[in-house]
C-alpha cells in the first residue's frame, strides 16, 4: 500500500480537496445569485410572457450565448486580466473564482429559464386573476413552483463547476485539479492523478445525491 | 351588473388582426348564474376573460356596476381583480402550497388581511367546501373534484362580487361534476354571487344556470333564459348542443319521424303542468289517438319540464291542440 501509493502527499491532497471545496462552493453561491436574476429576467421578456421584451430578451440571450460558447479553458485565460482588476491576482482559489463565476452564472441561468417554463401558464394566469403584481408572480408563484427544478439546477451546475475548477489549475488556480496537472501530468505519477480522480468523483456523487434528495423533498408533484 | 359595450377582441397573427369575439352587446344580472355555451374555439374562454380584463378588449366598453373598467389603470385593475373570483378547468392551484396556504394565497397577496383574519376565513371556507380535514394536504394528494373545491374556496377568500368559471366541469366525472354544480348554486344563493360559467355541455347549463348565451364563431348567435333557449331553441347550433345534451341524434330522429303516421306535435310542458294527467284527459274528449316518438322529462335548475313528440291520428285534432294550450302546454306542429 505504500509503496503504490508512495508520491501521495496526503496533506497536500487535504489542502487540495478543500481548496476545491472553496472554488466550488464560492463560485456556486456566486453562479447563484448572479443567474437567478438573469434567468428570471430571461423568462419575463420572453415571447408571450409577463414582460416581453424582444430587445432585452437578445441582448440578455446574447450575453449568454457568448459565455456558454466559449470553451471554459479559454475563457479562464480571457478573465485573466479581469480577474486580476478585480481582485489583485489571477492566481490560487481566489484568482479562479471570477471565470468559474463567468462560466457558472450563464449556464445556470439557462436553467432557471427553462425550469421557469415549466410552470404551468395556468398557474400564472390564476396568480395575475387574483390581482398580483408581477413581483408578486415572481416571489409567490413562479419561484416556488420552480423550487424543485431551480434545485436540480443548482445540483447540474455544481457539478459542472467541480470540473471547471479541476481546470483552473492550467492557469494555477489551486485545488485538486491543479495537483492532477503538477504532479500528476507533470510528473507523471499516477498514484497522485488517481487519487485526485477518486476524490473527483466522489465529490460528484455526493453532490448529485444530495441535490437529489433536495428536489424530492421539495417536489409536491 | 356586468354590460358588454360594443366589445371586441382581435388577435395579431403574422400582422392580421383574427377575430376571436366580434362587437357584442350583453348584459349580466347582479345575483344571476349566467352560462355561456359554445365549442372550444367559439370565443366563450375569450369572454369570461375579458370581464376581469386578462384578456384586454380591443374595441368597445365594460362596465360592472357602472365603472368603465377598461380604463383602470394598473393598481386600479388589480384591486379589481380582487372582488371578481376565478376557477379554472386544470384548477390552477400552486403545487407547492397546501390546501390552506392555497386558500390563503389571494389574502395574502392582496396584503390588507391580518394574519388572524386570513386564518379565520381560510377555516371558515374548508368547512365551506368540506375539506376541513384535508388542510395541511397538498394538491396532488387529492381528488379531481377536492382540486375544484380548493379551487373554489381560494376564489371565494377575498369576499368576491362575481365568480368566473372557465369549463370548472369538463375535467371531472359526472358524478363530482354534480357535486361541484351543487356547490356552484349553493354559493349562487347563500352569498348572492353572480357566477359567469362557460362549458361546451348543456347539461351544465341546464343544472345551474338562470340565462345563457349561445357562442359560435366568436359571435353570441342566441341569449336568453335557459328555459326558453333549452326548450325552443332556434339557432343550429343551440340546437345541436340540446340534442347532444339528450343523447338525440339529428338524422336518427328525422328518420323516426319520417315512419310516424298522422300529424305530428312537440309537446312542452313546463313547472305544474308537468305533473298534470293532461294526455290520456285530452285524447279521450277529442277521441285522437297518440302515440309517443321521444320524450323527456326532467328539471331545468329547479323548474320540472317535460318535452313530448306525439303522433296523432283521427279524432278532432283542433280541439286537442286547443286544450292542450289551454292547459299551459307549448304546442310546435313538427308535421
Amino acid at each position: 500500500m505504500e509503496a503504490l501509493l508512495s508520491n501521495v502527499d496526503w496533506p497536500e491532497i487535504g489542502i487540495a480537496s478543500w481548496d476545491t471545496l472553496v472554488m466550488v462552493g464560492m463560485s456556486l453561491l456566486f453562479s447563484v445569485l448572479a443567474g437567478l436574476p438573469i434567468g428570471v429576467l430571461l423568462f419575463l421578456t420572453g415571447k408571450r410572457q409577463l414582460l416581453e421584451q424582444p430587445v432585452a430578451y437578445a441582448v440578455l440571450s446574447f450575453v449568454v450565448n457568448v459565455l456558454r460558447s466559449v470553451p471554459f479553458i479559454i475563457l479562464l485565460i480571457v478573465m485573466i486580466p479581469f480577474t486580476v482588476m478585480l481582485i489583485g491576482t489571477s492566481l490560487g482559489v481566489a484568482g479562479a473564482i471570477p471565470p468559474l463565476v463567468a462560466g457558472g452564472a450563464p449556464f445556470f441561468a439557462r436553467l432557471v429559464e427553462t425550469s421557469l417554463r415549466e410552470v404551468d401558464r395556468g398557474i400564472i394566469e390564476a396568480t395575475q386573476a387574483m390581482g398580483a403584481n408581477v413581483r408578486q408572480i415572481i416571489f409567490g408563484a413562479l419561484l416556488p413552483e420552480a423550487l424543485p427544478g431551480i434545485i436540480a439546477g443548482i445540483t447540474v451546475t455544481a457539478i459542472t463547476l467541480v470540473s471547471y475548477a479541476a481546470m483552473s489549475g492550467v492557469i494555477g488556480g489551486g485545488g485538486l485539479g491543479d495537483l492532477a496537472i503538477r504532479f500528476g501530468y507533470q510528473r507523471f505519477q499516477t498514484d497522485v492523478m488517481v487519487i485526485t480522480v477518486a476524490l473527483l468523483v466522489i465529490f460528484v456523487q455526493v453532490l448529485q445525491m444530495v441535490g437529489d434528495r433536495l428536489v424530492l423533498y421539495f417536489s409536491r408533484k | 351588473m356586468i354590460v358588454f359595450d360594443q366589445v371586441q377582441k382581435s388577435y395579431q397573427v403574422d400582422g392580421r388582426a383574427i377575430p376571436a369575439l366580434h362587437p357584442t352587446d350583453m348584459t349580466i344580472e347582479n345575483g344571476e348564474v349566467f352560462g355561456i355555451v359554445g365549442h372550444s374555439g367559439a370565443g366563450k374562454s375569450t369572454l369570461v376573460r375579458l370581464i376581469n380584463l386578462l384578456e384586454p378588449p380591443t374595441g368597445g366598453d365594460i362596465l360592472i356596476d357602472g365603472e368603465n373598467i377598461t380604463r383602470y389603470g394598473a393598481a386600479e385593475l388589480r384591486a379589481f381583480r380582487r372582488k371578481v373570483g376565478m376557477i379554472f378547468q386544470h384548477f390552477n392551484l400552486l403545487s407547492s402550497k397546501t390546501v390552506s396556504d392555497n386558500i390563503a394565497f389571494p389574502m395574502k397577496l392582496a396584503g390588507i388581511y391580518s394574519k388572524a383574519e386570513i386564518r379565520d376565513r381560510v377555516q371558515e371556507l374548508l368547512a365551506r367546501v368540506s375539506l376541513t380535514d384535508h388542510a395541511t394536504k397538498y394538491p396532488s394528494q387529492l381528488s379531481g373534484g377536492q382540486k375544484q373545491r380548493v379551487g373554489i374556496a381560494r376564489a371565494l377568500a377575498c369576499r368576491p362580487t362575481i365568480l368566473l368559471c372557465d369549463e370548472a366541469t369538463s375535467a371531472l366525472d359526472p358524478q363530482t361534476t354534480q357535486s361541484v354544480l351543487r356547490l356552484l348554486s349553493e354559493i349562487n344563493k347563500e352569498l348572492g354571487l353572480t357566477i359567469v360559467l362557460i362549458t361546451h355541455e348543456m347539461d351544465v347549463v341546464r343544472r345551474v344556470c338562470d340565462r345563457v348565451a349561445v357562442m359560435d364563431g366568436g359571435r353570441v348567435v342566441e341569449m336568453g333564459p335557459v328555459s326558453e333557449v333549452f326548450l325552443h331553441p332556434k339557432h343550429p347550433t343551440t340546437r345541436d348542443f340540446v340534442f347532444e345534451s339528450e343523447n338525440i341524434d339529428g338524422q336518427e330522429l328525422q328518420e323516426d319521424l319520417q315512419k310516424a303516421s298522422g300529424r305530428i306535435l312537440r309537446l312542452t310542458f313546463k313547472g305544474e303542468s308537468t305533473y298534470q294527467p293532461l294526455l290520456g284527459s285530452v285524447a279521450r274528449a277529442s277521441g285522437v289517438d297518440f302515440s309517443i316518438l321521444s320524450g323527456r322529462i326532467d328539471h331545468i335548475k329547479d323548474t320540472p319540464y317535460g318535452q313530448l313528440t306525439l303522433s296523432l291520428v283521427g279524432g278532432d285534432l283542433g280541439a286537442a291542440m286547443n286544450a292542450l294550450e289551454a292547459a299551459d302546454v307549448h304546442v310546435e306542429v313538427v308535421r
